[in-house]
């Protein structure tokens, strides 16, 4: 299970424009040197910390798997789901997007995101591969924060302008 | 379903009840309890057996097991077969919510007296009750019993293993003129809740009747780090100081059984501290003197279930 960051697959930044200012979450998908790869779905959510509703910030997943619809494995991810996948019937399009190979992605912040603490969770669950959850606190507008993943996740970060 | 003997009929239905003298255990087992998915199938094993969830004993018979969808219509088993050692079945989950899979049982039984020859109603640990019959299959010979040597043949006139010859009538065939009636009215539920989508509470909305299940803590949301409280009624109050046994699936892997108890405090409330992730099955039961049965002398009640345990 050796594993590196691609930073060379390039850096993908999706939507620019006003909400970059609110910050950016960086995430890195490991590359994985193992018999059969399938692309990880991944979620990427805050929770308010002194509680309230969790905000998805983003949702990768085989929107167009064949056969069976993708969102069968949705619920693999499996803290998401509960508190917040499972609240809508399909994610909504505009937070959805195709599952990532391995690389470094860099996902801005919505930008109408409340001043306050939060936990920006990073979770990914590959098939025939395991799962990984990555918690990071950070204080909106001024805190940002890292940590690693180890398995199925690389460094996770949130970066503020 | 023709191929089962009465004698397996009638010890599932007298396993089926908690506080028999044995440990064997009804369950109801689902491979998940949520689903994410668009056209989601659940799908189950169950069976009775001592070890948790270890198939070795009896299958649970299909007849018995209901199931109801989010809106409370009733739902079918798809794909339903019965082996040796237990039954497996799907539901197509064909609404969005909690579905409940379960069954639920009212059984009479008891002795009285007519001019001092004591007689026996219901199955007790005689006969089968009435519609755990279907068809009234034939006994095979040679089937009298499971491997296990259960003792506990349908205990039909004439009796068996030494046993007294003991009369088991109908409750409606009691005379005006018996004497010496202990009459229990048995009531048992045994379910589990599997999720399509978001949780739904359509379940735990009291009726008031009898000892029900009426959770704080959602069974489809549960995650080992966080103890659920799940609350007992008991004809539509908390039902306190109800002794909840909690046991860990997955006995066959470990020495020791592993199970647990939680009570219930004044407000009917259990809270159960998942030791590990996992499968867990839990059962309670209490006694009353309230039967609705006339005649009867005392209500014995009980709830069962199997719920899944999320790693965080």
């Amino acid at each position: 299970m050796r594993h590196r960051s691609l930073s060379l697959a390039g850096t993908v930044l999706a939507g620019l424009p006003a909400s970059a200012m609110a910050g950016t979450v960086n995430i890195d998908i490991p590359h994985l040197t193992v018999a059969e790869y399938h692309r990880p779905y991944v979620a990427i959510w805050l929770e308010p910390t002194g509680g309230g509703e969790p905000r998805t910030v983003a949702v990768w997943y085989d929107a167009k798997h064949r056969g069976e619809p993708g969102t069968k494995w949705l619920s693999d991810l499996r803290g998401w789901w509960r508190v917040a996948g499972r609240n809508s019937a399909t994610p909504p399009a505009a937070i959805s997007g195709a599952t990532r190979a391995p690389g470094h992605y860099a996902i801005p912040l919505p930008g109408d995101l409340k001043p306050g603490a939060y936990t920006l969770k990073v979770e990914a669950a590959r098939e025939t591969g395991g799962r990984e959850l990555v918690s990071v606190p950070v204080t909106l507008p001024k805190q940002g924060g890292k940590a690693e993943g180890h398995g199925e996740l690389g460094a996770v970060s949130v970066t503020l302008p | 379903m023709r191929f089962l003997n009465l004698a397996l009929l009638a010890t599932a239905a007298a396993l089926a009840l908690p506080n028999a003298a044995s440990a064997h255990r009804a369950w109801i087992v689902p491979a998940a309890t949520n689903f994410s998915d668009q056209d989601p199938w659940a799908t189950f094993d169950a069976a009775i057996s001592n070890d948790l969830f270890f198939a070795d004993h009896f299958p649970m018979q299909l007849a018995q097991i209901k199931v109801t969808a989010p809106d409370g219509s009733a739902g079918t088993i798809e794909h339903g077969a019965t082996g040796r050692y237990r039954s497996t079945f799907d539901v197509h989950l064909t609404q969005e919510g909690t579905w409940r899979i379960g069954t639920e049982s009212t059984n009479v039984m008891g002795s009285f007296k007519v001019n001092g020859v004591e007689k026996r109603v219901g199955r007790g640990r005689g006969g089968p009750p009435p519609g755990m019959m279907p068809g009234g299959a034939p006994r095979p010979a040679g089937e009298g019993r499971g491997p296990g040597g259960e003792g506990r043949g349908p205990g039909a006139p004439g009796g068996e293993g030494g046993r007294p010859n003991i009369e088991s009538v109908e409750l409606s065939a009691i005379p005006a003129d018996a004497t010496d009636l202990k009459l229990t009215e048995a009531i048992s539920r045994n379910e589990v809740f599997v999720t399509r989508g978001k949780p739904t509470e359509t379940f735990f909305k009291p009726t008031g009747k009898g000892l029900e299940f009426a959770p704080l803590t959602h069974p489809d949301d549960l995650v080992q780090d966080q103890p659920a409280k799940f609350r007992f009624l008991l004809d539509g109050k908390p039902a306190a100081g109800l002794k909840l046994t909690v046991i860990p699936g997955g006995k066959r892997y470990r020495d020791a059984e592993g199970g647990f108890e939680a009570v219930t405090d004044k407000d009917g409330v259990a809270v159960i501290k998942w030791p590990q992730p996992g499968l867990f099955w839990f059962t309670t039961s209490t006694t009353d003197n309230h039967p609705a049965t006339p005649r009867a002398t005392e209500r014995r009640l009980s709830y069962t279930g199997t719920v899944e345990v999320m790693a965080p």
